[in-house]
């Protein structure tokens, strides 16, 4: 039967990650984007909390990987499952503070990949170890394809050359998830993920960069010169398949984009919140009722903001709940990621504009949140990939002819 | 209102123009028109059409000559559907019913609808048996409980949105005319007492279903529907009602009508009007789009009502419900036209070729594709979000507003892109790309008409 709440049993998980966003995040969320690269030591033990929480099975408040188990297929009818809980729990802890929610531990975008792409030998082994994600260098961005760095097979060890910029949590993670190619000559096919553990020799933090947003969360510039490791670190299968191509590593993108779409959607929830709090208290408030053009310009504005920011969060649910129901959603999940991320950098920046000072100064989190907002437009896919991947789907196009 | 005096020391978006040469040129060209030189200059043809048109709004007539709505038995309270149950999981999968009503409307609109569409649309009227065949399918009975002599088991506004997106991606003028008896009946179902369903539920389950109309707009600037110009007085008998409604649905042809009206100045209730009643006219109202479902004013002037024509007891929550599962509609309609354009201009795109290869291929022609694709995908889903609240009887009122913000935007941003991406082929009638633009601008204006 078609129904688009949240699911009921989803309830108390919503609550906790409401909850701690709340309690945890938004006391200190002005606190470290001022301090910039201070570790928050605050998530520690809240991070052991959510451990526990993920550990249950189905999923939870964090950006823990996403596994499509065979036997699950066998279950028959509508499933709310491990996706649609780990989109609403992030919604919460977004509404809290995106840079504290990439800065928990173990919640990594690498520790998403694991999830998504190891075999069980390798999730078993790197189960505790929190991962960041390396894919991005100085000459390729959204061209993953182009990437440069390197991994030959030596004995029984892979040897990365390379260099990666904009990883999260690349200081303070456990481990890395790097991408590199074993053939340069074979394309992407021949590209393929690797976790690298921090101290491993050739493996250096060049530096962390200093950012417009989510300043509570380190991005670090990556460097591996000959740096060696067990060849059992290679995620998934090390042949070099020409008809599968991609598919390995870009899976992950399946399940990280409705994440970060999640992100989009609590961010934007929270300056939606705040602003009508704030026009409620200028004498603006929002009738549902009344036709837009004949209230305020500012509740006109506001219902406006809203409806995309419904979609938003409709599209990533729904990206979520093909997931767990089996389907294939990489379409969906690119239509929630281009969709919730353009919403969340318009709606911030109004809610800026339509609270005034207030909004812009630091004595809110509205100016904060409108600089958090523009990374979520960017990074797991930029806006215009989005749109690529999606126009290619619709339009039936190969990569080749849709460039 | 005369456009000299209005712009005249006022504040206005844009500055007040003059006329200029060219505007003399042009007062000459008209005003050459109207004198007996057209037939020399060869101007016969367009001054006829002007003429055309003229009759076409001017012409003012009774209501239709309505059939006697005889009361055939009467309940001992009136006949309601019960609202869904709640599964408490999130489920985007349609039930097995709902995959066979959609499959079988959206084959009846694309065999019935589109290709009538464009004749439709130039003859401001559907095609000769086309609603026949439409009340056949049974859509109305759908929302008529059993015990009404319908076939509805439950609250069902899931599928009527899915129905109404199917039945707009045939044609969207063409769904309004066929949707317009059914938003009466509905009403009736919602919130006729035991003797006005008695009074006239039975007709809309014959075989002879009524042309019927929803009708809460008005011809005002800004117009609110809960701030009707229409005026209701309370007489010993009943009601007075005067007003003027505007973009009625079939109004030529409804026999009935279900009419909002400011009572007593306490605020808007709905009132049945039938067609025989005295004081009641129409007249022709063709608009930029919708042309297929017929529009027209339909003028209320000193029209008397029974007391029991009053609907819901006037109150005010139904009124608000009214609204509400009317822009729901609209949303619905929204998205099934939104699909048209879609698909027609996928293929287009893909088989144009210019500079050497298919136009799709350029990412300005793509990202506008994926734009569509994604506002059109939470357009639908912000509507079925509502839709299945409503089914359930939970509150809605956010999440019909949302729906019908996006499908005012979105909806018309859609239809824009669809004319742009076929340049001037979309400006052409040969392509019915145009028409759509022109439909999806009703999204936004209209209140009332449909009613899941």
């Amino acid at each position: 039967m078609i129904n688009l709440e949240a699911p009921k049993k989803a309830g108390p998980l919503i609550n906790q990650a409401y909850q701690a966003a709340a309690q945890v995040f938004r006391p200190i969320s002005r606190k470290y984007d001022r301090a910039e690269h201070t570790y928050p030591t605050e998530l520690d033990m809240f991070a052991a909390l959510l451990d526990g929480l993920n550990s249950s099975g189905e999923g939870g408040a964090g950006a823990a990987g996403v596994r499509r188990n065979e036997k699950d297929g066998e279950k028959k009818g509508n499933r709310n499952g491990a996706n649609l809980n780990v989109v609403l729990g992030t919604i919460e802890m977004c509404w809290g503070d995106v840079g504290l929610l990439l800065s928990m531990p173990r919640q990594g975008l690498g520790n998403a990949a694991i999830g998504s792409v190891a075999t069980d030998e390798q999730l078993k082994r790197f189960s505790g170890l929190w991962a960041a994600m390396a894919i991005t260098e100085p000459s390729c961005g959204s061209d993953s394809a182009a990437i440069t760095a390197t991994a030959k097979l030596d004995g029984d060890e892979y040897v990365l050359n390379g260099e990666k910029i904009f990883v999260t949590s690349g200081e303070r993670a456990d481990a890395v998830v790097v991408w590199a190619t074993l053939d340069k000559n074979k394309g992407r096919a021949a590209i393929k993920s690797f976790v690298v553990e921090k101290g491993t020799p050739g493996f250096e933090v060049v530096r962390v960069e200093h950012k417009l947003g989510i300043r509570a969360s380190d991005t670090a510039v990556l460097r591996f010169e000959n740096c060696r490791v067990p060849a059992g670190n290679l995620l998934g299968t090390p042949e070099i398949d020409t008809k599968k191509g991609f598919a390995g590593v870009m899976q992950t993108f399946d399940n990280t984009r409705p994440l970060v779409a999640a992100m989009a959607v609590g961010l934007a929830r929270a300056a939606l919140e705040e602003t009508q709090r704030i026009l409620a208290g200028a004498g603006v408030t929002i009738d549902y009722d009344k036709p837009a053009n004949s209230q305020h310009a500012a509740a006109a504005t506001f219902l406006q903001l809203e409806a995309d920011y419904e979609s938003a969060y409709l599209l990533t649910l729904e990206s979520a709940w093909m997931a767990d129901n089996r389907k294939p959603n990489s379409l969906q999940a690119s239509m929630a990621k281009a969709k919730a991320g353009r919403s969340v950098v318009d709606i911030t920046l109004k809610c800026v504009e339509l609270a005034g000072t207030v909004g812009y100064t630091e004595e809110s989190l509205l100016e904060k949140w409108a600089r958090d907002a523009k990374i979520l437009d960017i990074f797991e896919g930029t806006q215009q990939i989005q749109q690529l991947i999606v126009a290619r789907r619709i339009l039936g196009k190969t990569s080749s002819e849709l460039k | 209102m005369r456009a000299g005096s209005r712009l005249r020391g006022e504040a206005t978006v844009a500055a007040p123009r003059k006329r200029d040469a060219m505007g003399f040129g042009l007062g000459a060209l008209t005003r050459l028109a109207g004198s007996k030189t057209i037939e020399r200059a060869g101007l016969r043809k367009p001054v006829q059409n002007l003429v055309t048109a003229g009759t076409r709004s001017g012409f003012r007539a009774a209501g239709a000559a309505g059939r006697t709505f005889k009361s055939v038995r009467k309940l001992g309270k009136p006949a309601r559907l019960a609202p869904a149950e709640d599964t408490g999981m999130f489920d985007l999968a349609p039930s097995e019913d709902q995959q066979m009503i959609v499959e079988t409307v959206t084959e009846f609109a694309a065999e019935q609808l589109r290709p009538a569409a464009a004749d439709a649309d130039a003859k401001l009227a559907a095609p000769e048996g086309l609603l026949t065949r439409s009340a056949e399918l049974g859509i109305t009975l759908l929302g008529i409980p059993e015990e009404a002599g319908g076939v509805g088991e439950g609250r069902s506004v899931v599928t009527n949105a899915l129905v109404a997106e199917a039945l707009a991606h045939g044609d969207l003028g063409l769904a309004v005319a066929v949707l317009a008896p059914s938003a009466v009946s509905t009403s009736l179902v919602l919130w006729g007492d035991a003797q006005q369903q008695a009074d006239y539920l039975p007709a809309f389950v014959g075989d002879n279903v009524p042309a019927a109309a929803f009708a809460l707009q008005e011809r005002t600037p800004l117009f609110d529907p809960f701030k009707p110009a229409t005026k209701a007085r309370r007489t010993p008998k009943g009601y007075q009602l005067d007003g003027v409604k505007s973009l009625v649905p079939r109004a030529a042809q409804a026999e009935l009508f279900v009419v909002s009206a400011d009572l007593e100045g306490r605020g808007p209730a709905l009132f049945i009007v039938e067609s025989s009643n005295a004081g009641v006219s129409i007249e022709g109202e063709p608009a930029m789009g919708l042309r297929g479902a017929a529009t027209g004013k339909l003028h209320l002037d000193k029209v008397q009502v029974p007391a029991g024509a009053l609907l819901g007891g006037g109150k005010v929550e139904v009124f608000t419900e009214a609204v509400r599962l009317s822009r729901l509609g609209w949303a619905a309609l929204a998205a099934g036209t939104a699909k048209a354009v879609l698909d027609y201009v996928v293929p287009y795109v893909n088989e144009r070729v210019a500079f050497g290869e298919p136009v799709s291929h350029r990412q300005a022609v793509a990202f506008s594709i994926a734009d569509m694709a994604i506002e059109l995908e939470g357009l639908r889903l912000v509507m079925l979000r509502a839709a299945s609240r409503a089914e359930q009887g939970k509150t809605y009122a956010r999440e019909v507003a949302l729906a019908r913000k996006l499908a005012t935007d979105k909806g018309m941003q859609i239809g824009n892109a669809g004319v742009q991406l076929l340049g001037g082929h979309g400006f052409v009638k040969e392509h019915p790309v145009e028409r759509w633009y022109r439909d999806l601008r009703a999204i936004g204006v209209m209140e009332g008409a449909v009613l899941l």
